[in-house]
């Protein structure tokens, strides 16, 4: 018989003889590692669900017009040889419209960019919603429907009624659901649209738009980009933001510098618009880590009680083991491997435990206004969470097991023997 | 005559709770075949010396050679070995391991020393089992025979690896007088049958007289 397979056969016999307090240590474990499973699969989960939700409706680059005041000021270019200081108080950004210049040729050249899944122009007015007496102000944004859906799931918004109505009827608006529950005001009804000149247009209601966020739903509604040029009394080269997706996400930064070197216009990347959102997420992830490992730490403690009573109890074996023969580190071997098996099948207890519970909650309906496309809780499957869970559980019991077992690799079989 | 145990001048003392010179100037030898008992007041030191000559306390100042070897600079893994390889002690007490079953308890010395299969070792457990006369119980566990059987697995497991020498410390001193008899018959006949090496402490003098020796003690000294 090899060491081990001696080793291992001893730690059998004395686990099964104290099966009550092996399985309370292996429950602690059963429930740490679970716990562990259960935090990250959902934590996880919620994290990519708001993730995808604003990825979904974030554009990697939007582009628009500068309003920042012009940096090199005209003093600078007189005197640029001169040693003096200039400076100049009170800069004011000079009046600039809305609309980005040459915008139809930078639209075309972004698209056939291999980087650039696609781009969108959008034309944004500023109008009164009219319905009876009632006047409410808001944002008419002109987009082109059908790169909307493709690009940035817009048909998840639309919560009653039909997207593609806009295009197939030029005087139709897919009206903010907010607006539309203040006014009265249904699916198939007509709204009177007012423009900041005071022209005024009577849409159809196509659709009713839903972002879930009220301050949006409020006051953004959706029509056609020529129906918003229109109400605009502008050409249909008026394009006042252009929304960018990229094949790669990681590549927002750079595009977005790249293309306000190219044009004079502003780019934003996401990473930048959503600074605060990933703050968010990283907390969330640190909290989750936060409380497995103290988890699994009070599971250790558990581990570490019991091993110490169980040497404990077998003071007289140890004695026994040792003036027959058995070395200080066979013993010691025998309690760490007592440890490893209750962490062991803790572990895998903990995984089927993790796992049962997270396909619970995958199932357990969770519908709220504000997220329209989730019907049940977020659950990440992924196995790492698994594979960490089995190693934090035998490194964690391993070293619950160590110490005590360091003790009773010390033991002095004359004392003990001595003390009958 | 060859010495299977030999000590030159042992001298133990304890430190806790005073300073106490427990064993003085010891030096004995046990020869092959012998059947020596240690005789001495309570308290004079024969447990001391005994765990000593077992290898398992090496804390002492002298020499000790168990078949001519040195055992003072041997690691404590080696002594480990020497103890499993040619050392049966067995105690006053019924020292068992009380989950396992008699048979695993008279196995696992051999099973450490790994010189044979575990089916050999298993049939040579039955036979040392069956010589004293307890191999009806050799499926029990050891927490359910009695003490007297417990003495007799006991002295079953000291003989499983074929030891130079068997260490007794009171060996009968818990038993009562016919299990006590019947224990001691029993290493006697270990020694004019097998010619196995012995080392008994005791208290009884009936039990000593029939011993081939008597090493006399008193106040750490051997007389
Ligand atoms: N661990 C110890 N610390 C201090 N003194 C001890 C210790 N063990 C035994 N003694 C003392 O050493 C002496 C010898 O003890 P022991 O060898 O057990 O005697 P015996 O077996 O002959 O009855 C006794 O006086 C006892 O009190
Ligand atoms: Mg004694």
């Amino acid at each position: 018989m090899s060491r081990f397979k001696l080793i291992l056969d001893i730690s059998k016999t004395h686990l099964v003889s104290k099966f009550k307090q092996t399985a309370v240590a292996a429950l602690g474990v059963t429930f740490g590692i679970g716990a562990y499973i259960i935090m990250m699969s959902f934590m996880t989960g919620l994290n990519g669900l708001l993730d995808g939700l604003v990825l979904n409706r974030t554009p990697h680059v939007q582009v628009y017009n500068k309003t920042d005041p012009t940096v090199v000021q005209p003093i600078h270019r007189y005197r640029a040889d001169s040693s003096d200081a200039h400076y100049i108080h009170s800069i004011k950004p000079k009046v600039r419209l809305e609309r980005i210049h040459n915008a139809i040729p930078i639209l075309a050249e972004l698209k056939q960019q291999d980087k650039v899944m696609g781009a969108t122009p959008q034309a944004t007015c500023k109008v009164f919603y009219l319905a009876g007496s009632n006047k409410l102000n808001g944002i008419v944004n002109g987009i082109e429907v059908d790169e909307e859906i493709r690009l940035f799931n817009f048909k998840d918004y639309i919560v009653e009624g039909d997207v593609t109505g806009i295009k197939r009827r030029k005087n139709s608006i897919l009206l903010g659901a907010g607006i539309a529950k203040k006014l009265s005001l249904q699916v198939g009804d007509r709204v009177q649209v007012m423009s900041t000149s005071g022209a005024t247009f009577s849409l159809i209601i196509a659709g009713l738009y839903q972002s879930g966020l009220a301050e949006v739903d409020d006051v953004q509604s959706f029509v056609d980009l020529k129906m918003a040029q229109q109400i605009l009394g502008a050409g249909s080269n008026y394009i006042s933001r252009i929304h960018v997706k990229l094949e790669d996400i990681e590549e927002a930064v750079p595009m977005s510098k790249t293309i306000k070197d190219l044009y004079d216009v502003e780019a934003l990347d996401i990473k930048t618009a959503n600074a605060q959102f990933d703050t968010g997420s990283d907390i969330r992830t640190m909290i989750s880590y936060a409380v497995s490992i103290t988890l699994l730490i009070v599971a250790g403690f558990g581990i570490y009680n019991i091993l110490n009573m169980f040497i404990y109890e077998k003071m007289n074996d140890i004695a026994i083991l040792k003036a027959t023969g058995f070395t200080g580190s066979d013993v010691k071997w025998i309690f760490i491997t007592q440890a490893m098996f209750i962490g062991l099948i803790g572990g895998a207890l903990g995984i089927v435990l993790g796992y049962g519970v997270s396909v619970l909650i995958d199932n357990t309906p969770f519908e709220t206004e504000a997220l329209p496309t989730v019907t049940t809780f977020p659950i990440n499957y992924d196995p790492a969470f698994y594979i960490m869970g089995v190693v934090f559980a035998v490194v964690s019991t391993f070293m619950a097991g160590y110490l005590p077992a360091r003790k009773a690799q010390k033991i002095d079989p004359v004392e003990i023997i001595r003390g009958q | 005559m060859e010495a299977i145990l030999e000590t030159k001048n042992i001298n133990k003392y304890f430190m806790q709770p005073v300073k106490f010179h427990v064993l003085k100037d010891i030096s004995i030898a046990i020869n092959r075949g012998e059947f020596v008992s240690i005789m001495g007041k309570s308290g004079c030191g024969k447990s001391t010396l005994l765990y000593i000559l077992s290898t398992m306390d090496t804390a002492y100042e002298g020499e000790l050679y168990i078949e001519g070897e040195l055992m003072s600079t041997k690691t404590r893994n080696d002594l480990a070995r020497i103890r499993n390889e040619k050392i049966g002690f067995v105690f006053q007490f019924h020292y068992l391991l009380p989950e396992f079953t008699v048979l695993k308890n008279v196995m696992l010395p051999a099973l450490k020393l790994g010189r044979e299969s575990e089916a050999v070792i298993k049939a040579k457990a039955m036979n040392k089992l069956a010589i004293l006369g307890v191999e009806e119980q050799a499926h029990k566990k050891a927490s359910r025979i009695s003490g007297g059987q417990k003495q007799r697995v006991s002295i079953a497991r000291a003989l499983i690896n074929d030891p130079k020498i068997i260490m007794g410390d009171e060996p009968t001193g818990n038993l009562d007088s016919k299990n006590s008899e019947n224990v001691f018959n029993i290493l006697r006949d270990l020694s004019d049958q097998f010619g196995l090496s012995l080392l008994v402490v005791t208290h009884d003098t009936e039990f000593a007289k029939k011993t081939d020796r008597i090493i006399e003690m008193g106040d750490g000294m051997v007389f």
